[in-house]
């Protein structure tokens, strides 16, 4: 006989999604986590500390840069990093105790320790001290999440070259903190580190920086954020990173193929994040993985294996909270016999950068390569009066949409709030609406969200009235 | 004021049923503008005003008209309503006409058609029958597709949660009745309706109607079809039914069996050199008799592709007079309905009429043993005043030939014996 009808394994956004889901529908569910803490990469050392951290040097960089063109004054400011740090955990804990209660109030039984199968209705959870219970189940779902990506040619040493866990919780602002990659982490965390003082440089493979997103949200950062005095050496292949005391020397080649050396205090790799299967013993239920270490789903999010679902960070798509949390729910209606349905071209991707960038739907690459017919409307936020008056006039409204039919098929935002106005393009989408149907919809003046308007009108007609 | 009357449709019709307006009375229409549709015994047609104005109605709906008879009257001096209004809000969209054309001298004239193929427009956005999120997850756990809900709270077309959950209500709904019912309903007979059983009474009344009996082994043609289905649907977008085996296999024997073609008209009898293959098309408002013109010069994709568009135009009530008139000879498919034997009225002035059945497997003696075939009765009705027994059942013979050795249907005959000259 089962104990459950449903083992969860991993407590990140896709698993305590999937626990309650299930227990909503009237399952019989346990969790099971590896740490003492609920809430995955995401609450512990991702989106949220990530975002505490921000806005904390956010508020800093302001009152040192902005407010004197407002009109404030400010005497002997300060920050004390130590406390941000400690907010940031404060911040981490509540969400901690949230999820925890949840998990309470659902009266989903939670495992901590290490969970691994014994076979595929029994799982094993080894807890720190080494002790091992069994429970059986009907139903597995695996949300075991992923880990950050090593270079082979690079040692993490966790103190002086470090992932973005470690940068996180650092004692002191580095001197200079040498980011090896650019993508959305890399600049996040590079982002609360210039904004605290410290000087930044990110080495960047590719030619460009946040290369999953459209051409344009990514030329516009770059432009934005080198103004605001982070270096970039794009182009460059680094070969090696080495410690001596407090120095990091990093090696990497440019584009002509000459040596270059860049000399910090900090080193902090981010070239993205592999699946994680680490101790599940995958073999003992006969589950596959790619050649990625993804394990293998099929478009219900089920495993070779029948009975045993895998969704997040763990199976193929974008590693994103949010998508993890829609396959949560989506395998748990599917366990429950419903038929709920993901649109994985309708998840928006965000980089929390000021001014922030959110994407969702085709790029202009993309459209391209399909050789599909679109337009664009391009609308930028310094024309609108809600922008010159907070003074956030970087960036832009990009709509594309269908030359034939005007459906909206993508649309990418650099600007203020970005990750907020994004949702209006999630709509959009998801509705098939087309640039004319936004333009004909009132957007509350003054806000960002008439620079939405405004693209979509250029898009329709080429007739925006603010421009 | 301009009166709109009944035009005359086709040679044929005297009278027509007014089934709808489309406006409203005291509108204000447009030049062009479909005012009234009007139902003739085999197609229906929207009436388009002639002349912008204000209608007023004369006939009800539902009221029988003959050729001629007034429908309604339009008031052309009458002022155009909020003129002023209408023509500020479709400001940008005149400005492009202007642009693109010749300065906007006959601004207001120039702006009606437009407002109408926006109309059309949105109706037939590329959006129609998208289902919200919430609607697609109730109609797959419902099992509706997307397509056969009636979309009508949604902006262009689009699916809603409502129009989901009432979608899945109504088939669940569908069979359930009221217990003990001793309600009556009278509805007027629509002019097809009246159309086709005026047909079949004189059909039955004035031939001398009687029916033939065969029976078709399909275990040939089955095998084609399964052998080159595939490659015949990628390779002409259609797929390779029995509709064009049996056309096929008519026109032969027709050609061989020429009374089975012919018309008796006055004293004469009429032989056709050419087989129109009139088919039996069941559309939501009764049936209808399109036909393939020339079938015994098509291909077997030729005859598919034809009897596919006749069959959707059926459906959609979009067959022309020209379509479902002339024919020499009919084939009705009550298979498709589960029919396993039928005897089918002929459809006149033709003599005969092929009726296709059910394929059932069944157990045939075949050589002294018994062995499992798929069989198909076939009927032929036929008219006894031109067609003789002999001929009758020699056609259907025929037919029964060409289908279970189809090669015989290349050249008409058995190619080998063609090729010893036998
Ligand atoms: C610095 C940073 C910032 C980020 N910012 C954002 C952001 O702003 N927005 C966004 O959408 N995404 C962000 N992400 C990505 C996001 O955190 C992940 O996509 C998300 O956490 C994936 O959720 P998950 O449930 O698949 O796995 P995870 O959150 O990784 O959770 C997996 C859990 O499973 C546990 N586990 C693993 N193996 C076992 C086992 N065998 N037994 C028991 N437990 C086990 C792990 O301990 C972990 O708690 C960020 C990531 C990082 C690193």
């Amino acid at each position: 006989m089962s104990n459950y009808n449903v083992v969860v394994i991993g407590s990140g956004p896709g698993g305590y999604v999937a626990a309650i889901r299930c227990a909503q529908l009237g399952m019989k569910v346990a969790i099971v986590e590896k740490y003492s803490v609920l809430g995955g990469t995401c609450t512990n050392v991702g989106c949220i500390p990530s975002k505490a951290l921000l806005d904390s040097s956010e508020h800093y960089h302001n009152a040192e840069s902005v407010f004197a063109g407002h009109g404030i004054g400010t005497t002997r400011l300060s920050f004390d990093f130590g406390k941000m740090i400690a907010r940031k955990a404060g911040v981490v804990k509540s969400n901690n105790d949230g999820i925890a209660y949840l998990m309470k109030k659902n009266k989903i039984d939670v495992y901590t320790g290490l969970g691994s199968f014994v076979t595929k209705n029994k799982i094993a959870i080894t807890n720190d001290k080494g002790e091992k219970q069994e429970i059986e189940t009907e139903k597995v779902i695996i949300a075991t999440g992923s880990k950050p990506t090593k270079l082979p040619f690079i040692a993490v040493d966790k103190k002086r070259v470090i992932t973005s866990t470690e940068a996180l919780t650092l004692t002191e602002v580095p001197e200079h903190l040498i980011i090896i990659g650019g993508g959305v982490i890399g600049l996040e965390l590079g982002s609360v580190y210039k904004r605290l003082g410290a000087k930044v440089t990110v080495v960047e493979f590719l030619d460009k920086i946040v290369a999953t997103m459209d051409e344009d949200i990514s030329k516009e950062m770059l432009r934005i954020l080198r103004k605001d005095g982070i270096e970039f050496m794009l182009s460059h292949k680094v070969t090696g990173a080495v410690v001596q005391g407090n120095e990091v020397t990093v090696s990497a080649e440019n584009k002509n193929g000459e040596k270059v050396e860049v000399k910090g205090d900090y080193c902090l790799v981010a070239v993205g994040r592999v699946p994680y299967t680490d101790g599940l013993a995958l073999e003992n239920a006969n589950l596959k993985a790619d050649e990625k270490g993804r394990i293998n789903v099929d478009q219900y999010l089920e495993t070779n294996v029948p009975g045993i679902y895998a969704i997040g960070d763990v199976v193929r798509g974008a590693m994103l909270a949010h998508k993890a949390e829609e396959e949560g729910a989506f395998v748990a209606e599917t366990i429950a016999g419903q038929k709920p349905h993901i649109n994985y071209n309708m998840i928006p991707g965000v980089c929390y950068t000021w001014p922030e960038a959110a994407s969702v739907g085709a790029t202009e690459a993309d459209l391209k390569k399909n050789g599909t017919a679109y337009k664009t409307g391009k609308f930028p936020f310094r024309a609108l009066g809600r922008a010159r008056a907070s003074g956030d006039l970087d960036g832009f409204v990009k709509v594309l949409a269908s030359k034939e039919t005007d459906e909206i098929l993508g649309v990418h935002i650099v600007g203020a709030r970005a990750a907020d106005l994004i949702i209006e393009g999630v709509v959009a989408l998801e509705y098939r609406a087309s640039a004319e149907d936004i333009s004909r919809m009132s957007h509350p003046h003054p806000t960002y969200t008439e620079a939405f308007k405004e693209a979509c009108l250029i898009a329709t007609d080429n007739r925006a009235l603010n421009m | 004021m301009t009166e709109l009357k009944v035009p005359s449709v086709a040679e044929s019709i005297t009278e027509v049923t007014l089934s709808k307006y489309l406006v409203k009375d005291g509108d204000y229409v447009q030049l062009d503008q479909p005012i009234c549709e009007l139902e003739t015994d085999k197609a229906s047609q929207e009436i388009p005003a002639t002349i912008a104005g204000v209608v007023k109605f004369v006939a009800k709906e539902g009221e029988d008209l003959k050729v001629g008879a007034v429908i309604c009257n339009i008031d052309e001096s009458a002022k155009k309503p909020e003129e002023t209004k209408a023509a500020e809000v479709k400001e940008p969209k005149v400005e492009k006409k202007a642009e693109v054309k010749k300065p906007a001298e006959t601004k207001p004239v120039e702006e009606q058609p437009k407002t109408e193929e926006k109309k059309e427009e949105t109706k037939q956005s590329y959006a129609a029958n998208t289902p919200s999120p919430a609607a697609k997850k109730i109609l797959d756990e419902g099992n509706v597709a997307a397509k056969d809900v009636k979309a009508t709270t949604g902006v262009s077309g689009r699916i809603t949660k409502e129009d989901a959950i009432n979608a899945v209500r109504a088939k669940a709904n569908m069979p359930q009745k009221e217990a003990f019912s001793r309600n009556e309903r009278m509805e007027k007979m629509s002019r097809l309706r009246k159309t086709i059983s005026e047909r079949l009474v004189y059909s039955k009344n004035s031939t001398a109607m009687l029916t033939t009996f065969n029976e078709v082994d399909m275990t040939a043609i089955n095998a084609i079809r399964a052998k080159y289905g595939d490659t015949f649907k990628k390779k002409y977008e259609v797929n390779l039914g029995m509709m064009s085996f049996f056309a096929k296999a008519c026109c032969l024997a027709l050609e061989k069996f020429a009374s089975v073609n012919a018309y008796i008209d006055e004293g004469n009898i009429v032989y056709h050199d050419y087989c129109d293959i009139s088919i039996a098309v069941s559309t939501p408002k009764g049936l209808v008799v399109p036909v393939i013109r020339n079938a015994e010069s098509l291909s077997l994709a030729g005859i598919e592709k034809k009897v596919k568009e006749l069959a959707i135009k059926g459906r959609d009530g979009l067959l022309t007079m020209d379509e479902m008139t002339g024919g020499t000879f009919t084939i009705s498919n009550g298979g498709v309905f589960g029919s396993l034997m039928s005897t089918p009225i002929i459809n006149p002035p033709q003599s005969a009429i092929l009726g296709m059945h059910k394929v059932q497997d069944r157990a045939m003696v075949i050589d002294g043993k018994v062995e499992v075939r798929p069989m198909m009765y076939v009927a032929l009705s036929y008219d006894h005043r031109i067609i003789d027994g002999k001929e009758s059942v020699s056609f259907l013979v025929a037919v029964k030939d060409f289908l279970e050795n189809p090669h015989k249907m290349l050249l008409g005959a058995d190619p080998v014996e063609l090729l010893i000259e036998l």
